[in-house]
């Protein structure tokens, strides 16, 4: 029997700890967490600059493999990379070779023959870039850009940097994620890093639908009262909610939902008064979030797209950094006796 | 190992090992004269008996042959997957004598002309015994009866679904109708379709914390429930294939003792893994029931012990490796097993969690009942006979498992327990005389 840290830890990184890929947030301990913020926070410089430009992935290929049209996470990735100096190629899959019938071994097969130094890879079915980093090449890293409801590393990290930005610290901090739990991959990363960085609590708010099976064994409390759940927060994430799902068996209509989960400002006011307000995008006015609360004083939410590129660009440079250590030991090993 | 090696004589002696049926049968230092294919003489009147030959079994246990109420031997239709002759010959490795083939075939064996074809083929490339079950809705669709009579005098042993429910109540009760006329045991796999929907993992925490599709307890255990009641009401024999739920055991044990004729079988691997080994995505461990939680683990296992699960099935769903290369949720489901059934029950035995004799009972004389045989180490029985080694260890792996399909729970760990022969009636189906 396999543990999932466990099994993740040791695809993800190196003999020395550090990130060869970045799947998941399990397994990753508070310091490199601490270390991926640290690092992020000095890339947000360069996104000042006149020339936006830094030389660390110069020469490297990215290849961004969306199975799953995401507009946003895309560009952000691809701004990224760019940042980095790397050369950037776009792979829309969902329109190509699997709908050929070709296999997603197949599909990485060829993407590796072109000589790829890194796949950016966005799955609708959880545990897609895992299973990508179990049978790529080695020395090619693979940065999970959200798989199914599994995980979303690298938003979550982006949340915790606009966190941390406006708070300081996550001691003692209380954070509510409200809405689509069950569906959200964003979510399970972002109770796996407060609980990590050390937030005092994690609640999520959202009706009994919506909410995976033993949640609570996650590192959470459920409220299913909103009014209750806005109680002392600190933070609130407001989760995206597809508006397939509003109607039938899930939810019986947008209006109730909103009624009852939807952020309006008279909810906003039952939390404390420095309250940040986050949404990772794109909002449904009206549905998720009153448009007063999410362009008031409170959102935070445009600094959480800027944040995206710097802790983007984070990920991107230390997993190269980690392949590129365990290629250089991997060699020195065999020349040495 | 060299079947060959053993030449198939009239009369055959085995002495100086252990016979276990876990059915009242445990000697030690024991005889047993095959004559004419059958036990002959067991104990002292064997010993003193003269034979053909003779096999020195010291260090050895001989139990009856293990009989398999699920296999999937993928012929016809699937070839690419294993065939009678692989997967037959993969079971007899694994000590089987005698396995029930699913009717999961393509074309689905719902028709006397198929099970008239895997027993044809059988007779001629399997070194065991093959006993189709055939199909209980015509296609395995589940709409409309299959030609049960047919089926029946073809020589199917039950009827039953294969690994798919039956979405339509009023239908499956028309099914449990039909076959109670022909004096048919239905199995059935409890599932309830809506509640299954597209989940491939237990609906638990593991599956929380991936991300991945749920497949709660109540989709076992209401199709449970159901199965239960109108198997009274209609009389018919019922066979629960494959439960993997604690609540499950307790329904099933109520039935019984409301005296409602229900048997039930559990995976092997059931009984040795749960949800966790889905914890990093490994998509061999992507089975249908889902790996469940340790209580309901610890309930199974109890659920044998105590006899109210009759039987351990390998569930052996030979893959070609393209099934199992994706990510977890777009592979196919199925464990290749029949391998390896021995060494995990011996690894339970090990940790005790299982008596030896609840193991070998559970693997022979109870699956035997569910079908209508027998499988005891007493004179007048078939020899269908496996003997082991206990004490030894292989390690399965590609060049060590016979089946086509290399995906085993257990690939690349050191195992206990090597299955030394196999003899069908009196005769070497697997292995060769110990040295």
């Amino acid at each position: 029997m396999t543990d999932h840290g466990h099994s993740s830890h040791q695809l993800q990184l190196t003999e020395d700890g550090q990130l060869r890929h970045f799947l998941t947030l399990d397994g990753l301990d508070r310091q490199l967490l601490t270390d991926i913020l640290d690092t992020a926070d000095s890339f947000i410089e360069v996104g000042e600059r006149t020339i936006k430009k830094v030389p660390l992935l110069r020469g490297r290929t990215v290849v961004n493999l969306f199975f799953e049209s995401s507009t946003r996470t895309r560009s952000t990735f691809e701004l990224a990379a760019k940042r980095l100096s790397a050369d950037v190629l776009n792979l829309d899959i969902s329109t190509s070779a699997t709908s050929k019938g070709e296999s997603l071994s197949d599909t990485l097969l060829n993407l590796e023959a072109m000589a790829s130094d890194m796949f950016v890879v966005r799955h609708s079915q959880s545990g897609a870039p895992h299973f990508i980093a179990e049978h790529v090449t080695p020395g090619v890293a693979i940065i999970n850009a959200g798989d199914g409801r599994h995980a979303h590393p690298t938003q979550a990290m982006l949340d915790m940097l606009t966190i941390r930005q406006h708070k300081g610290a996550f001691e003692g901090l209380k954070v509510a994620i409200v809405g689509d739990v069950l569906h959200s991959r964003v979510a399970r990363s972002q109770i796996r890093a407060l609980n990590e960085l050390g937030a005092a609590e994690v609640r999520v708010i959202a009706p009994g639908t919506l909410l995976p099976r033993d949640v609570e064994r996650l590192g959470c409390s459920v409220e299913f009262d909103m009014n209750r759940g806005m109680k002392d927060l600190d933070v609130v994430i407001m989760l995206r909610l597809q508006k397939e799902r509003m109607e039938g068996a899930l939810l019986p209509s947008e209006r109730e939902f909103y009624r009852l989960y939807g952020l309006s400002s008279d909810k906003l006011a039952l939390a404390k008064p420095d309250c940040i307000v986050m949404h990772p995008g794109p909002i449904n006015r009206g549905v998720e979030i009153e448009s007063a609360v999410a362009d008031g004083p409170q959102s935070v939410i445009l600094n959480q797209v800027t944040n995206g590129i710097a802790i983007r660009m984070a990920v991107m440079s230390m997993a190269m950094g980690g392949q590129v250590a365990d290629r250089n030991r991997k060699q020195s090993e065999v020349v040495q006796p | 190992m060299n079947p060959s090696a053993l030449p198939n004589v009239a009369t055959l002696k085995i002495v100086g090992g252990r016979l276990l049926d876990g059915q009242g049968m445990d000697a030690e230092n024991a005889a047993l004269l095959i004559r004419d294919g059958r036990i002959a003489a067991v104990g002292d009147a064997a010993r003193q008996a003269k034979a053909d030959g003779t096999i020195n079994a010291e260090g050895h246990i001989i139990t009856p042959g293990f009989v398999d109420l699920h296999c999937n031997l993928r012929e016809p239709g699937n070839g690419q997957k294993g065939s009678i002759a692989s997967e037959t010959r993969a079971a007899a490795h694994g000590g089987f004598t005698t396995v029930c083939a699913s009717p999961e075939t393509s074309p689905v064996n719902d028709s006397g002309a198929v099970t008239h074809l895997v027993r044809d083929v059988a007779a001629c490339r399997s070194p065991i015994r093959v006993l189709p079950v055939g199909a209980l809705t015509r296609g395995l669709e589940g709409d409309l009866l299959s030609d049960m009579s047919g089926l029946a005098s073809a020589g199917c042993v039950a009827v039953g679904n294969g690994g798919r429910g039956i979405r339509n109540a009023r239908i499956l009760r028309r099914c449990m109708a039909y076959a109670k006329t022909f004096g048919l045991t239905v199995i059935l796999h409890p599932e309830n379709a809506a509640l299954a929907a597209d989940g491939y993992a237990h609906d638990g925490l593991v599956a929380s914390r991936l991300g991945l599709l749920g497949i709660p307890e109540v989709a076992e255990t209401t199709a449970v429930m159901e199965m239960i009641l109108l198997a009274e009401e209609t009389g018919v024999r019922l066979h629960l294939g494959q439960i993997s739920s604690a609540r499950s055991v307790e329904m099933l044990a109520d039935a019984r003792q409301r005296g409602i004729a229900v048997s039930a079988d559990v995976a092997m691997h059931q009984l040795l893994f749960t949800e966790d080994a889905l914890a990093g995505f490994d998509s061999r461990f992507h089975v249908r029931p889902p790996l469940r939680s340790e209580q309901d683990r610890l309930a199974l296992i109890a659920g044998v012990r105590e006899g109210v699960i009759d039987a351990i099935v390998s569930q052996h769903q030979p893959h070609d490796s393209a099934a199992k290369q994706a990510p977890l949720a777009a592979t196919e489901p199925g464990l290749s097993t029949v391998e390896s059934v021995l060494s995990m029950g011996l690894e339970l035995v090990a940790r005790q969690e299982m008596a030896l004799a609840d193991l070998i009972r559970a693997l022979t004389g109870g699956p035997a009942a569910v079908i209508g045989r027998s499988a005891r180490l007493a004179e007048g029985e078939l020899a269908d006979l496996c003997m082991f080694d206990p004490a030894a260890q292989w390690t399965p792996g590609p060049d060590s498992i016979v089946s086509a399909g290399q995906h085993t729970p257990v690939a690349g760990k050191p195992m206990p327990g090597v299955v030394r022969m196999t003899l069908v009636g009196g005769s070497v189906a697997w292995g060769s005389q110990p040295e």
